[in-house]
């Protein structure tokens, strides 16, 4: 039996999980800095859940592309946690205020979901990739949702009239990983989708899945759904990318 | 009777149905208000429990708030009751009925005869006239044992579920989360994994990684790879070492529908893991999870209160006689428990509740980073829950699991509360810590400094070996 094993014994175990293994005990309870490190995960991913998406900043980034900004029906933040109904759909003034549909192949939302940290951080790389990928179809404009779940997407697509919407949206944080993107593509988006009807991309982040490999997944999904005119259980994702850690949580 | 009313003051509270009295009679849940059957205002909520304080325990023979001609789980529960086990208790109201839970009379094996009398409609009406104390109080003489390897549940006793889940299925990893925690002692309930993936293969070779664990080092216990029951059924029927049958339900059949369920295919399970004989010192194979909002979560909620159907879910689970059920209170979601109010309350109701059906009730103590709770709410329901003498609770390493991106108990805290309750692991299981010097003659942990070669050899243990 080496030193090494008696100081760490766990040490051969950190290069394959994360998880918070040979803590050592301070008597019974769990060390200073061990206490001080979950609360540091802890409040990052509060902070992620309860921060707020700069919109309009991003929006000024965007530009020149054409951007929407669309709020849901879930008027603050508690609201949205206790009422998913709500989040789920757009306010009834700005859809009045909207143009008819002109029409579109794609339309993208970016929605803050459970993360504010993630939009902040892979929306828009992850948005410009795919934009890269997808040249040749018709794009509609980039629709800002605030208060916004992963069905919101189909009626704000609807609203534009796109064939086809793909919602980047922040994806519920964990303690490792509080600033997750998740993906979400939907084939004629109208509400009351079933969430069996759509294809889903998740886990972007750095140490997850890159913003270039999540828009090869989007754009090889998006012509997919297109010429099949279905997304979900019906359409598998036939792109080879390594296994991605974790499963979805933005719902 | 179809009108339930009340005058209180000026107020004339009037409900059209008994699960609309239940529904507003319960404290506060988001999910109830998401269903849109919370009580409008506190003072309705009070008047609703004086209503329900008055009616009698028979109506919910009679008035089922499910109805019997469209719901299995339903039929279970009318067509298992035992008339005799009720004789008791079958004059009272639900407030009476209170008064004599709370009463020295109803010791505990005045209970368990009780038990397969009562149905969950009854049950879950008690308890939302009771408050946390006596919820607490009524729970802690009861008293449900259940048997495989180890033996859980009894007076005195504490038990936990080790956790060792891993977002790729790495058997390195959960080598790693699993031999830590049994260096804390944990595992005694069951060693189980959520894994990551449904795939036929992965959870076999999950099965036989801990099933070889256990053989190595010789460890009473018991291992669980938390798959569909579908998927156990083709492990067992491709000879995989499985020891427990693992599966999610709720309170009604639309919700186990949404599960992929129905009390037949759960009864097809139970026999296929009753088949193995893998048990050495009882026959309980199931270990069944369950959660408060999972019906509404599935649509299939009837208007019923999401505790009522959650105490309807113990009603399923008590006919597969499960070594191990529990609660998951907190991982759901803020929509259907939005704080740690909510969260504390959930989980005393859920195992006063199903302690009283005679259920081996465990709770996963934990919360999600959207709901308005943290480390400090769970530390309080834990220790309220070891009051209330539950039978295990969950424990993964740190508090956080890696995997399903939520936070439970941490390993440290199962021998915290082990230790300032007195109340040492299942016999079987604290027998082999004490032979393999984890821990010493009074049960505390050995010192990392005091560990000993056999424990030794558990640290250098390599999965791939």
């Amino acid at each position: 039996m080496t030193d090494a094993i008696d100081l760490d014994p766990f040490a051969r175990f950190r290069k394959v999980t994360r998880a918070r293994i040979g803590l050592r005990r301070a008597g019974d309870a769990l060390p200073t800095r061990a206490v001080l490190d979950f609360q540091l995960a802890h409040a990052r991913a509060r902070d992620a859940v309860h921060g707020h998406v700069d919109f309009a900043g991003l929006a000024a980034r965007l530009q020149p592309l054409p951007v929407l900004r669309l709020a849901s029906r879930a008027r603050d933040r508690s609201t949205y946690l206790a009422r998913p109904d709500l989040g789920r759909r757009v306010a009834e003034a700005d859809l009045a205020a909207l143009p008819p549909p002109s029409g579109c192949d794609v339309a993208f939302v970016i929605a803050d979901g459970l993360s504010a940290a993630a939009i902040e951080r892979q929306a828009e790389p992850v948005l410009r990739a795919a934009l890269r990928r997808l040249g040749d179809l018709v794009i509609g404009p980039v629709i800002l949702g605030e208060q916004a779940r992963v069905a919101f997407g189909d009626e704000a697509g609807a609203a534009v009239g796109a064939r086809v919407v793909v919602v980047l949206i922040g994806e519920r944080p964990g303690l490792s990983v509080p600033d997750s993107l998740g993906v979400y593509i939907t084939y004629d988006p109208r509400v009351g989708r079933r969430d069996s009807e759509r294809n889903c991309i998740s886990n972007c982040h750095a140490d997850g899945l890159s913003a270039e490999a999540a828009a090869d997944k989007i754009a090889w999904l998006v012509r997919a759904a297109l010429e099949r005119g279905l997304t979900g259980v019906e359409l598998k994702d036939e792109t080879t990318t390594a296994p991605v850690l974790a499963a979805p949580a933005s719902e | 009777m179809t009108g339930y009313s009340i005058n209180l003051g000026r107020e004339h509270h009037v409900f059209a149905d008994l699960k609309a009295v239940m529904a507003a009679a319960t404290p506060e849940k988001s999910g109830d208000r998401l269903a849109g059957i919370a009580a409008e205002t506190n003072e309705r909520r009070v008047a609703a429990r004086y209503v329900l304080a008055d009616v009698p325990l028979k109506t919910f023979l009679e008035e089922p708030l499910v109805p019997y001609e469209i719901d299995e789980v339903t039929r279970l529960i009318i067509d298992t009751h035992d008339a005799a086990a009720f004789a008791p208790v079958s004059h009272m109201t639900v407030g009476q009925f209170r008064d004599f839970l709370l009463s020295h009379d109803a010791d505990t094996s005045t209970l368990s005869a009780l038990a397969p009398g009562l149905t969950p409609e009854m049950v879950a009406a008690v308890s939302k006239i009771m408050r946390n104390h006596d919820l607490i109080a009524v729970a802690a003489k009861t008293r449900v044992v259940t048997a495989f390897r180890t033996t859980i549940g009894l007076p005195g006793r504490l038990s936990s579920r080790l956790q060792p889940n891993h977002p790729t299925d790495d058997p390195e990893g959960i080598a790693g989360s699993t031999l830590d925690g049994l260096l804390y002692g944990i595992g005694d309930a069951v060693i189980g994994i959520n894994p990551a993936s449904d795939n036929l293969d992965t959870c076999v070779k999950l099965m036989v990684l801990l099933d070889r664990l256990r053989q190595r080092f010789d460890i009473p216990m018991q291992s669980c790879v938390l798959t569909h029951v579908t998927t156990s059924i083709k492990a067992i029927e491709k000879g995989a070492p499985l020891d427990l049958v693992f599966q999610s339900i709720a309170g009604t059949e639309a919700a186990n529908r949404g599960f992929g369920v129905d009390l037949k295919l759960l009864n097809e399970g139970r026999e296929a893991g009753l088949s193995l004989k893998r048990g050495t010192v009882g026959d309980n194979v199931m270990y069944l999870e369950t959660g408060q909002g999972s019906a509404l979560s599935a649509d299939a909620h009837h208007g019923v209160d999401e505790q009522t159907l959650e105490a309807r879910a113990y009603g399923v689970a008590r006919s597969l006689k499960p070594l191990l059920l529990n609660t998951v209170v907190g991982f759901i979601g803020p929509e259907y428990l939005y704080d740690a109010k909510q969260i504390i309350r959930a989980g005393l109701e859920d195992h006063f509740c199903g302690k009283l059906l005679g259920v081996p009730m465990g709770v996963d103590v934990c919360y999600t980073n959207h709901a308005e709770a943290d480390q400090d709410d769970m530390d309080s329901l834990m220790f309220l829950l070891a009051m209330a003498g539950v039978n295990f609770l969950i424990a993964v390493p740190g508090a956080d699991d890696v995997m399903l991106n939520y936070q439970s108990l941490s390993y440290h805290d199962i021998v915290s509360l082990r230790g300032i309750t007195g109340r040492p692991p299942a016999p079987e299981f604290d027998g082999w810590l004490r032979r393999m010097g984890l821990t010493d003659t009074h049960g505390q942990l050995a010192t990392p400094g005091q560990i000993g070669a056999k424990a030794r050899a558990l640290l250098d243990y390599r999965a791939s070996a």
